[in-house]
């Protein structure tokens, strides 16, 4: 094995390089001006990063597979459809006067207890097979989004717009508001995932030699659900949904790891999204001036990476 | 003590395991045998908590297996499953530790160490030690497997089709050191055997099913007869008497 250590160090110094870089590169001058700005972006950047990685590798593990991801199964179309859900149920006037904290905490406590319950049904004792669950995702996913557009389309044009400009946070325009809160509960979500890691560890010998060595199964997915819930709210509501990332990340950190220790695997695939995130976000606004595009690149480079692991997978 | 009571599983109406209340000892070796399907594996899983139960219940030491805290019943019954499949990339020593998991929650103590390298020494593992166990022989991985249970030192230890894949050499010597576990440590052994002489020389009890329900029960010298092991088979057979250990023979 390699050294964890090693590998976690140089990609810490790598992504604090991209930050540097992405703070200072062309400034021109206008310090007290961008500079702030900047740093709020490096901030959201690495929160969204690492809330896409640890909850991707967590829902890998529960899972037992290398290709599925939360996005992949719908939970950002579940949290973009229970956010919709909330403005059409309670009108759009009582909902333009919910404090947009509050706002993000209904959505993320509805997604915790919808994407718990849903998740703990479609994975039932953990033996459901690869395509099974893709299949349910795919068309979980899809179900979820035309519920929200058939609530778009019923909704009056102005309520939409408010709703559609809240929702559908991107790289460029990062919903810094909600910014303090996400970086609590993403600590929150990473505390736990840390502490669930000896868990996720025997659980990687699957759910009956888990449950032989004393894991209470139910009980632990739950949790773990929970947690990837929370790390979605975070994600999605910072920068919208998007497909892709984890996915690579995720699978690049095992190639890197080489371990099924989930202290390191978290560490190094949540590193490797901020790096990505950070550098990939530098290169595209301030060199090319592109804006924009980065979860377009993205979800095009993480998209045939999908399409190749399950062109390998269905070879097996 | 392990006392099931009426434990019953059933598949799509089919009854596999069909009321059986059974008890099996504090120390010793208990063998079970039986055909393919006879319900072997359905049992040894539930007693273990790995399966769910559609009517019955099992007591391990009092503690019912299913409604206790699962790692009171790890630290107290471990099991070798009969599938040694596995995906993760994960090497022989780390196999190993994780049957510490229940005593030591991921950070291996001194006993732990000892223990992980006692059972590595047990099923002569010591050269494949960091290996990966996806690239070791079947017989070398289910060794891997037996080594994970003997480093959990539980009190019961059941082991389905624990020689699977094993030469004839560690086939014995699997079966020598269940009997030591027995009688040295006085832990109580439960394992499922195809191999029915084995189950004639090394247990003190064999258990015989068929169709779900347990047909035979008794010491070797009262199950290894040919009427007894034909009503369990529906096959022929005859026994011999070998230097005092009952051997059958079914070739023809
Ligand atoms: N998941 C399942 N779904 C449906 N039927 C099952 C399932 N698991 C086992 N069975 C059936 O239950 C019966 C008992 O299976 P079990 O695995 O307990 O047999 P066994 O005695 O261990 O056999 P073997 O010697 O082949 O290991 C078999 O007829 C089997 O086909
Ligand atoms: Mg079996």
């Amino acid at each position: 094995m390699r050294r964890p250590s090693v590998l976690i160090g140089a990609l810490s110094l790598l992504a604090i390089g991209a930050a540097a870089l992405f703070l200072t590169w062309g400034v021109d001058g206008h310090w007290d001006f961008a500079l702030p700005r900047r740093a709020q972006q490096v901030a959201a950047l690495v929160v969204v990063g690492t809330a896409i990685a640890v909850s991707t590798v967590i829902f890998q593990t529960i899972t037992r597979n290398r290709i599925l991801t939360p996005s992949i199964m719908g939970f950002d179309a579940l949290y973009v459809l229970l956010a919709t859900s909330v403005v059409f149920f309670l009108g759009s006037a009582t909902a333009a006067a919910i404090p947009p904290l509050t706002m993000f905490l209904i959505r993320a406590a509805l997604l915790m207890v919808a994407a718990t319950l849903l998740f703990r049904a479609v994975l039932g004792n953990g033996k459901r097979g690869l395509y099974t669950l893709v299949l349910v995702g795919v068309i979980a996913g899809t179900f979820f989004s035309s519920l929200t557009s058939f609530m778009f389309r019923v909704m009056d044009p102005n309520e939409y717009d408010a709703l559609l400009s809240d929702l559908f946070a991107s790289f460029n325009a990062i919903d810094t508001t909600l910014l303090g809160i996400a970086t609590v509960l993403l600590a929150v979500g990473i505390g736990a995932a840390y502490w669930l890691g000896p868990q996720l560890d025997v659980l990687t010998l699957g759910r009956d030699r888990a449950v032989a060595l004393g894991i209470n199964y139910q009980r632990t997915l739950t949790k773990l659900l929970l947690v990837i819930a929370l790390l979605v709210s975070v994600s999605t509501a910072l920068v919208g949904p998007i497909s892709f990332l984890g996915l690579l990340v995720a699978n690049l950190a095992y190639q890197l790891t080489r371990t099924y220790r989930h202290a390191v695997n978290l560490t190094v695939a949540a590193l490797l999204a901020v790096l990505a995130l950070i550098a990939g976000q530098a290169l595209l606004q301030h060199v090319l001036h592109f804006n924009g595009t980065l979860s377009a690149i993205i979800n095009l480079v993480g998209g045939v990476y999908f399409i190749l692991l399950l062109v390998k997978e269905s070879k097996k | 003590m392990i006392t099931t009571s009426d434990l019953t599983k059933t598949y799509d109406k089919t009854v596999v395991v069909d009321n059986v209340s059974v008890s099996l000892p504090d120390a010793g070796v208990t063998s079970v045998i039986g055909a393919n399907g006879a319900g072997k594996s359905t049992l040894l899983s539930m007693i273990s908590r790995i399966l769910d139960a559609d009517a019955g219940s099992v007591a391990v030491d009092g503690l019912d297996v299913f409604n206790a805290p699962s790692r009171e019943i790890a630290k107290r019954l471990s099991i070798l499953r009969q599938e040694t499949h596995m995906t993760a990339r994960i090497t022989v020593r780390e196999v190993v530790e994780f049957g510490r998991y229940p005593h030591s929650r991921g950070r291996l103590t001194e006993e732990c160490v000892q223990k992980v390298d006692e059972a590595i020494a047990y099923c002569d593992l010591g050269e494949f030690e960091q290996r990966g166990i996806h690239e070791l022989s079947g017989g070398q991985r289910q060794r891997a497997f037996i080594a994970m249970v003997l480093a959990q030192d539980t009190r019961y230890v059941l082991l389905d089709e624990p020689l699977n894949n094993l030469d004839m050499p560690h086939a014995t010597g699997v079966m020598k050191l269940l009997r030591r576990l027995a009688d040295d440590h006085g832990k109580s052994i439960v394992l499922v055997l195809h191999d029915i002489n084995y189950a004639s020389v090394y247990s003190d009890r064999i258990v015989a099913m068929k169709d779900g329900v347990i047909t035979a029960d008794g010491a070797p010298e009262s199950v290894m007869n040919a009427d007894t092991l034909e009503r369990i088979y529906d096959m022929r057979f005859s026994v011999i008497d070998l230097d005092g250990d009952k051997i059958a023979a079914y070739f023809r």
